[in-house]
C-alpha cells in the first residue's frame, strides 16, 4: 500500500493540484457489460454517457472479450483498485459474481445490475435496473401475435438457447397464457425451437419450422438473433403474407423487414433508457437526493416519475414498445 | 543447460568460429530469459499505465485469477517436454467441480466431495493416457475429443444451474492469506519449486528431456517411456481436478461451463515460457515466469481500462514474439 501511495502521488502529481482545487469529486461510475463487440450494449452505454455528460458524472465502460459467467470479475476487481464510486453491471451469472460485488461493496461502491438481474443473489447488489417487468413479456408477445392471426391457427416459438433464462421465463408466460386465457383457446402451440442466438442455426431451424408445419400461421422470436433470421427465411421464402412474425429485435436489424412488409409489428424495450436512468439513479444516490428504498420514488429527465419496486428493481418502462412502419424510424439502436 | 557443458566453451576443443561467448549470451541462450525481460518491461509499462496498479496487494489478489491456470500449466509442462500434450485440463477442471459440487449437494461431507473431485481428475487423466499410449493416437487429437467428452459430462451432471451452498470453510481460498499472500498464489509457488527439483534434479525428471528429445533412444536406453507419460497424464488430470477445486472455492459456485478456453492460457504460458512444442526443451522456471507476465499484462491493462480487444493484440504479439525470439536464439546457439 505504502508503494502505491507514493507511486499515486507521483504519477498524478501535477493533476491532484487541480483536482483538489475543484469542488466536489464527480461521481465516477464504470459500466460493465457482458462483452465486446454487441451493438445492443452500446446504447445503452449511449445513454449511460449523455446522461453523465448532462449531470457532471465521469462515465467509463469496461467490458471483456468474453460473456462467459467468470469473466467479469477481474474487471470488477480491477474498478475496485481504481477507487470508482459507482460500479453497473449486466450480468453474466446469477451467482459467480457474489464474492467479489461483495468487496466492492465492502469497499462503499454502489453495485447496480442494469439490464439483467443476479436472480436469487439480490442481496449482493445494491439495486437493479430492468428494462421492463419480464412477467409480462410473454403474454405481451401472445397478444401482439394473436392479434395478427384474428386469434387461430398453429403458432410456433424461436428461441435462444435450451438454457437462456430469460426467453425460457418468457416461454413459460407464453405457454400459460395460451393454456389459461380463453381468448388464446383456437391458437394451438406445434413446436419451440432453439437457435442458439447463432444466426446459421436459426435460420435452419426457421426453415424446418415452415417445412414441417405447412398451415404455420404465427411465429414468435423472443430473441433478436433469431427474429432477423426468421424474417430473412419468411422474405426469401415469400411466405410472409402466410406466416406471420414477430418477436423481440431491434429496430436497425429489423428495418429492412418493416419497410419491405415482411414483418408487420414487433417489440423491445429502450436499451438507451436504461443506460440514462441508471447514470441518474447512481447519481442521486450517490449525492444523497435519492433514497435506496423500496417504494420510493424519484424524478428523471424525460422518463417521469419512478418507483423502485420490490427487491430494489426499477423498470425503465411499464410495457414493451412496439414498433411498426409508423414509428420504427424515431428509435436508432 | 550448464555452461560446462557446452561444447564451443573454453574446455571444448578449439575451432576457429568457436570463441568464447560473452556472459550474456550465455545468459540470453536460457529460454526463459525472454520471458524474464518481457517481465520486467511489463511492469514497467503497467506502473506508468495507470497510478493504480504498482500495489502487491492488488497485484497478489488479482493473480488468483490466473493461479488455476498456472498451476496446471507447470505440470502441463512436463508433458509438453516430454512431447505429448493436453488439451483437456480445462474441461476437466469444471468436470471435476461438477463432480465436487453433485456430491456435496447430495449432502454427503464436504472432504468426500473432494476425494471424488480428486479421483474423478486422475480417472480423466487415465482415459487420456490409455487412449494415447495404449491405443497409440496423436494426444492432440485424443484431448480433443476428451475436452469435449468431459465438458459434455459436466454439462449432464450440473446442468444449466450453477450449484453453491458450500460450508463457510470451503468458500473463498483466494480470500485466505498465508503469510500475508493469498493462498493459491502460495499453493503455485510451491509447486513451481517442487516440480522444477523434480524436473532438475531427479533421474525421473532427467528422462522426462530425454524422452522428448528421442522417444526411440530413450527407450533403446532402458527408460520406461510408457509408465512415465502415463503418470503424467493422470497428474494432469489430478492437477486439474484440484484447480477445479479452487475455483470452486474462489467462485462458490460450480457451473458446467467454467474455466472455458483455460486450454488455451495453459498452453500460453507454457509457450511464453520458452518450451518447445515439439518437446525436448522447456523449463518450470519459464512457465512460473510466463504465468507472472500474464497477470501482469492482464492486470496492468484492466486497471488502466486499456480496451478488451487491445489486450488480445497484445496477448497474441508477444507470443509471436517472444516464440521467434527463443527459437532464433536457441537456433544461433547450435551452430
Amino acid at each position: 500500500m505504502l508503494r502505491r501511495s507514493l507511486l499515486a502521488g507521483l504519477a498524478a502529481g501535477a493533476l491532484v493540484a487541480g483536482a483538489a482545487v475543484a469542488q466536489g469529486d464527480p461521481v465516477q461510475i464504470v459500466y460493465i457489460p457482458k462483452n465486446t463487440g454487441n451493438p445492443y450494449f452500446d446504447s445503452l452505454v449511449a445513454g449511460f454517457e449523455d446522461a453523465c455528460a448532462s449531470l457532471g458524472c465521469e462515465f467509463t465502460q469496461a467490458a471483456p472479450a468474453t460473456a462467459e459467467a467468470t469473466s467479469q470479475i477481474p474487471f470488477i476487481t480491477a474498478q475496485i483498485q481504481r477507487g470508482v464510486d459507482v460500479i453497473a453491471v449486466s450480468p453474466n451469472s446469477p451467482d459467480a459474481l457474489n464474492q467479489v460485488l461483495d468487496r466492492a461493496r465492502a469497499a462503499g461502491i454502489l453495485v447496480l445490475m442494469v439490464n439483467g438481474d443476479i436472480v436469487g443473489s439480490e442481496a449482493y447488489r445494491d439495486a437493479a435496473i430492468l428494462p421492463v417487468d419480464f412477467t409480462r413479456t410473454g403474454p405481451g408477445q401472445v397478444e401482439l401475435l394473436g392479434s395478427m392471426i384474428d386469434y387461430q391457427g398453429q403458432i410456433a416459438i424461436l428461441s435462444a438457447t435450451t438454457d437462456a433464462p430469460d426467453q425460457n421465463t418468457w416461454i413459460a408466460a407464453m405457454v400459460n397464457a395460451l393454456e389459461t386465457d380463453p381468448k388464446y383457446a383456437n391458437m394451438e402451440l406445434v413446436a419451440t425451437v432453439y437457435g442458439d442466438d447463432e444466426p446459421q442455426k436459426s435460420t435452419t431451424e426457421a426453415e424446418a419450422l415452415l417445412q414441417t408445419y405447412p398451415d404455420l400461421r404465427g411465429i414468435i422470436s423472443p430473441t433478436t438473433v433469431g427474429v432477423a433470421a426468421a424474417a430473412q427465411v419468411l422474405q426469401s421464402a415469400g411466405r410472409a403474407d402466410e406466416v406471420i412474425l414477430t418477436g423481440l429485435g431491434t429496430p436497425n436489424q429489423m428495418r429492412p423487414f418493416i419497410k419491405d412488409g415482411t414483418v408487420e409489428a414487433f417489440q423491445l424495450w429502450s436499451p438507451y433508457n436504461q443506460g440514462w436512468l441508471a447514470a441518474h439513479f447512481a447519481v442521486g444516490v450517490r449525492n444523497g437526493t435519492i433514497e435506496n428504498v423500496v417504494g420510493g420514488t424519484f424524478e428523471v429527465p424525460n422518463l417521469g416519475t419512478v418507483t423502485i419496486g420490490e427487491n430494489n428493481v426499477i423498470n425503465t418502462q411499464a410495457e414493451l414498445t412496439t414498433f411498426t412502419a409508423e414509428n420504427i424510424d424515431d428509435y436508432d439502436f | 543447460m550448464s555452461v560446462a557443458e557446452r561444447p564451443d566453451g573454453p574446455a571444448g576443443p578449439r575451432r576457429e568460429a568457436a570463441r568464447a561467448r560473452p556472459g550474456w549470451q550465455v545468459a540470453l541462450v536460457r529460454p526463459e530469459a525472454m520471458t524474464l525481460l518481457l517481465l520486467v518491461g511489463a511492469f514497467v509499462v503497467a506502473s506508468w499505465l495507470s497510478p493504480f496498479f504498482a500495489d502487491a496487494t492488488f497485484i497478489l489478489s488479482s493473480a488468483t485469477f490466473y493461479t488455476e491456470f498456472a498451476i496446471v500449466a507447470l505440470v502441463l509442462t512436463l508433458l509438453i517436454i516430454a512431447g505429448e500434450i493436453d488439451l483437456s485440463p480445462a474441461a476437466g477442471m469444471a468436470l471435476a467441480a461438477c463432480v465436487f459440487g453433485a456430491v456435496a449437494q447430495a449432502g454427503l461431507p464436504i472432504g468426500l466431495a473432494i476425494a471424488a473431485a480428486l479421483l474423478a481428475g486422475a480417472l480423466m487423466g487415465l482415459l487420456n493416457g490409455v487412449l494415447v499410449l495404449v491405443f497409440g493416437l496423436p494426444s492432440i487429437i485424443v484431448t480433443i475429443g476428451t475436452l469435449t467428452l468431459f465438458r459434455g459430462l459436466a454439462q449432464v451432471l450440473a446442468g444449466d444451474r450453477s450449484i453453491g451452498g458450500f460450508p463457510g470453510w470451503f468458500i473463498g481460498i483466494d480470500w485466505r492469506l498465508w503469510l500475508g499472500i493469498p493462498a493459491p498464489v502460495v499453493i503455485f509457488v510451491v509447486a513451481a519449486a517442487l516440480l522444477a527439483a523434480f524436473l532438475g534434479l531427479t533421474v525421473t525428471g532427467r528422462q522426462i528431456h530425454q524422452i522428448g528429445t528421442s522417444p526411440e533412444a530413450a527407450r533403446h536406453a532402458g527408460i520406461r517411456v510408457r509408465r512415465i507419460k502415463m503418470g503424467l497424464f493422470v497428474a494432469m488430470g489430478v492437477t486439474a481436478a484440484l484447480a477445479g477445486l479452487l475455483a470452486a472455492s474462489r467462485l462458490a459456485s460450480v457451473r458446467y461451463d467454467l474455466a472455458t478456453g483455460g486450454e488455451l492460457t495453459m498452453v500460453l504460458m507454457v509457450m511464453l515460457g520458452g518450451t518447445s512444442i515439439f518437446g525436448g526443451r522447456g523449463s518450470i522456471l519459464g512457465t512460473f515466469l510466463a504465468a507472472w507476465l500474464l497477470v501482469i499484462i492482464a492486470t496492468g491493462m484492466t486497471v488502466a481500462n486499456v480496451p478488451v480487444t487491445s489486450q488480445l493484440i497484445v496477448m497474441g504479439l508477444l507470443l509471436i514474439v517472444s516464440i521467434i525470439a527463443t527459437n532464433v536464439i536457441y537456433a544461433r546457439s547450435q551452430r
